[in-house]
């Protein structure tokens, strides 16, 4: 394997906006909002920007194309900007993209930012209607949530677990995200929700309801990394350094060869592994500190837990009732709210994950601060679980 | 010796409760209490005359060869497109384009026996031919023929080898006799009075028409078995036959109380309903009635009970699930604004060059087979999908349209736009290999599992009404 970027790159800054249903704000009042909070963190000059990622996924609703818009904007400096989209997983590819110039040396300040504006839609839920003109003529009538259903049924016939018990483990998913984010002021949802709320609710995609899908959110999310060195010469302290970066892409195995059971993520299973070993964890039971995972539905987090090899396969609902990711749990998942509460907006997502990572490492994560964690892991996904984008960042204290 | 050497049916699974029809128009048409009996076949949303004869004329295949077929004639008085031959698509969804010649046949309710004629004589050098017929008529609110009419398809094969029901003759005449008529811009037809069509139309043209088909086979009236003859009065055929010496014994059941009139396609499904309980020896004679007489006549051969199983139409009509849902039937035929809401809005311009490239993909349900590892994929792409193969440019054609399936994962969707919410759809894998993600089509919450074994069906994907109704076909997964 490669030498990885294991400690070769600090974040300097970060911001976040409030996400939510934001009729106040277009994608550039949220880009500004993060972007603002993340300069003034960091502790730099516009003019001192490198290079620049910018991450949104349905950009035709609201930006558009190229990285034109970001640079607009925020008046960069003719700096180079890169626009990425890899579905849902898109904020952790710009995040990927700003580390990887900076560990090559490219550049000693680089920015990404991630936006996605929903709500000029009109209607609730993603936007539809996207996609080739060849999958146009033969992909099922789906949705998100009808996609990622099939990832409970099929769980269930994998592992023999009853409708009834997974109901009440993906509930309990939902519910421990609603807690959590009930502490978090730019949280999207922040009311806890008691339990029978989130089994009763209407039915969206069988089996999950409507506690089960995460909001859509309008929100930004943004970075500036450098080195470690760089970042102490800055007079920075509880630097937070990027362990690993790893992304696992889908080849249509899952979705066109009978050997995949609709059951786990491939890919995330690959990408956790490799980011383990990028960053030198051996049992991540016992070094993760806490986790942020792509909880675009209740069932995904769950499934994830146990391909990003913390619970054992087929047992991962048992943790979840166990609390063993709870706020006072184990290891906490989601402790921001998720995207369950925090909220989804698809380009700033992975961002956003790292944000609360970020928070917590330098003990600013206010009523929801965990205790002394010392390494933080996020998983972003994009895409269905029969074809997608795994992401994984693993950031922790640079020691 | 020309003929009929299989056939075929198909009806959809809906049937509209009759009652419930009359109950919610009585208010406004008490005078249709008379009709509010049993139950006629209501296409799903998904279906219209081309899926229809698509699976009437799989089920004819059932014993033969698609790619044997020469000729394929469509007839009804729905076809979905004026302009793009009908017969086309059922050909390509066949998976037979080459040596094929095509024709749709309209403009009539004798359009099926007409198909039928044309059919049979281009048979005659041993050329096996297709003949389709499947109607889908719509009908205004609180009518008789919303009542009357029902769904459905027919499909019969003609050639010379193995022929279960031999061509005796046939006779045709034609007259513009306009019972009813529906114009180029007309959604629904527009009759005379019946007393009128009964005494002036059936009573003068057809019976002198059956003594010519009958002089011409050198047969009379009482050599006949069975007596095939729709018409929306149940009374003409029984006259009819009585009129050309036809023992009343003889007159075929319309299948009014069960089904409904099928237009066009109404001939041949009562002729594939009679050949399915005929014995050899036994002689059917056909009528259709439309601006003219056909006539047919048949003798059935002892091949015909060495004709392999198929479904047929009593197979599709115990297929039946009831509706008494009136509102559900106005609203699948578009006869309902109802709101959609805007993810119904989502444009479905299909791009027909990527449609002609990918025909046999999109219409055939043709995917790969690797000729390196052997694994069956769905859709054929250059590299093989078998993670431990990837071999470049392996790939054979596969058809898979025929093969049985099973659900690997499915979900109930609430979410995303459908005629028939909520949307069922899942991950369907092939025994042999191959896997997709289907929509699927008339299924039910107790039939959709895990493990549930599905047979492909072609169906209706999309309509793009903003430019004037391009269907998108393709195919879906339903129950077995």
């Amino acid at each position: 394997m490669a030498r990885g970027i294991k400690d070769k790159v600090a974040i300097l800054g970060m911001g976040c906006s409030k996400f939510g249903e934001r009729w106040d704000s277009g994608a550039e009042e949220l880009m500004l909002e993060a972007y603002k909070e993340c300069l003034k963190d960091a502790g730099i000059d516009q003019n001192q920007l490198q290079a620049a990622w910018f991450s949104t996924a349905i950009d035709e609703v609201h930006v558009g194309k190229s990285g034109i818009p970001l640079s607009m904007t925020l008046r960069l400096p003719n700096i180079p900007v890169t626009h990425v989209e890899n579905m849902c997983a898109s904020g952790t590819e710009a995040f990927r993209g700003a580390c990887y110039a900076v560990a090559s040396g490219a550049a000693d300040f680089a920015l990404a930012l991630g936006v996605e504006k929903l709500k000029d839609t009109g209607y609730g839920g993603l936007p539809g209607g996207r996609g080739g003109p060849l999958q146009a003529l033969w992909n099922a009538n789906g949705t998100a949530p009808g996609n990622f259903a099939q990832l409970a049924t099929a769980y269930m016939t994998a592992h023999g677990v009853s409708g009834e018990d997974l109901k009440k483990a993906i509930g309990h998913v939902s519910w421990k995200s609603h807690q959590n984010g009930a502490k978090n002021a730019k949280a999207h949802l922040q009311k806890a929700v008691e339990m029978d709320t989130i089994l009763n609710a209407p039915m969206i995609a069988s089996p999950l309801g409507l506690f089960d899908c995460c909001g859509v959110s309008d929100g930004a999310a943004a970075a500036i990394v450098t080195t470690p060195e760089i970042a102490k010469a800055l007079g920075k302290h509880d630097i937070v350094s990027v362990k690993a970066l790893q992304l696992s892409v889908s080849n249509g195995s899952e979705s066109g060869h009978n050997s995949w059971d609709g059951s786990y993520f491939h890919t995330t299973r690959i990408a956790s592994k490799k980011a383990y070993e990028e960053a030198g964890i051996k049992s991540p039971r016992d070094e993760v500190s806490m986790f942020e995972v792509h909880d675009c539905f209740s069932v995904t987090e769950l499934v994830t837990m146990e391909d990003l090899h913390i619970s054992e396969t087929g047992k991962g609902w048992r943790d979840v009732l166990d609390g063993f990711y709870d706020a006072d749990g184990k290891i906490p998942c989601q402790i921001d709210g998720g995207l369950k509460c925090f909220g989804h907006p698809i380009g700033a997502s992975g961002l956003r994950m790292l944000y609360e990572m970020y928070l917590q490492l330098q003990g600013k994560a206010g009523p929801r601060q965990l205790k002394d964690p010392r390494i933080g892991m996020t998983h972003n996904l994009g895409g269905a679980p029969r074809e997608n984008i795994a992401s994984v960042a693993i950031v922790g204290r640079y020691e | 010796m020309v003929g009929i050497v299989a056939y075929g049916a198909y009806v959809p699974r809906l049937r509209l409760n009759r009652q419930a029809v009359y109950d919610a128009n009585k208010w406004f048409a008490p005078g249709l209490r008379g009709l509010a009996k049993g139950e006629r076949s209501m296409a799903n949303w998904d279906e219209d005359s081309i899926t229809m004869a698509v699976e009437a004329s799989r089920d004819c295949l059932t014993s033969h060869k698609a790619e044997d077929v020469r000729n394929i004639y469509f007839a009804s008085t729905t076809h979905p497109f004026k302009d793009r031959q009908n017969a086309g698509v059922i050909g390509t969804a066949l998976n037979v384009e080459q040596n094929l010649s095509a024709m749709d046949v309209g403009g009539s309710l004798k359009a099926g026996t007409s198909a039928l004629i044309a059919g049979l004589n281009a048979s005659k050098d041993g050329a096996p031919s297709l003949v389709a017929a499947a109607d889908k008529r719509m009908a205004r609110v609180a009518s008789a023929n919303e009542l009357n009419y029902g769904d459905g398809a027919a499909a019969l094969l003609c050639g010379t080898e193995n022929v279960i029901a031999r061509l005796v003759g046939h006779h045709s005449v034609s007259m513009d006799f306009v019972d009813h008529f529906r114009g180029e811009d007309a959604e629904f037809d527009y009759g005379w009075e019946e007393r009128w069509i009964r005494d002036e139309g059936y009573s003068k043209i057809v019976p002198p028409a059956i003594k010519a088909a009958l002089a011409a086979c050198k047969l009379k009236g009482s050599d006949i078995t069975h007596f095939i003859m729709p018409s929306l009065m149940p009374a003409v055929p029984k006259l009819m036959a009585k009129l050309a010496g036809i023992g009343e014994g003889a007159v075929r059941d319309l299948m009014g109380a069960s089904l409904g009139d099928t237009g066009a396609a109404h001939a041949l499904v009562m002729l594939v309903d009679a050949l399915e309980g005929a014995k050899a020896g036994d002689r059917i004679m056909v009528v259709a009635f439309g601006q003219g007489v056909d006539t047919l006549v048949f003798e059935v051969t002892a091949e015909k009970d060495k004709l392999p199983k198929r479904k047929g139409l009593s197979g599709w009509m115990a297929r039946r699930k009831e509706e008494k849902n009136y509102m559900k039937f106005l609203a699948f035929n578009d006869m309902l604004p109802i709101d959609k809401g805007m993810r119904a809005e989502f444009d479905k311009k299909t791009a027909l060059s990527v449609l002609w490239r990918k025909r046999d993909m999109i219409y055939g349900l043709v995917g790969g087979k690797c000729k390196v590892c052997g694994t069956v994929q769905f859709p054929r792409t250059q590299v093989c999908v078998n993670p431990n193969c990837h071999a470049i440019d392996s790939q054979d054609p596969y058809a898979m349209a025929g093969l049985e399936c099973s659900v690997m994962s499915f979900t109930a969707d609430s979410l995303t736009y459908s005629p028939d919410p909520p949307a069922y759809y899942g991950m369907i894998t092939f025994p042999e290999g191959g896997r997709f993600m289907a929509d699927f089509t008339d299924s039910d919450k107790d039939q959709v599992k895990v493990g549930a074994r599905m047979r492909m069906t072609f169906r209706i994907r999309d309509n793009d009404q903003m430019r004037g109704g391009f269907k998108r076909y393709f195919w879906k997964a339903t129950p077995v």
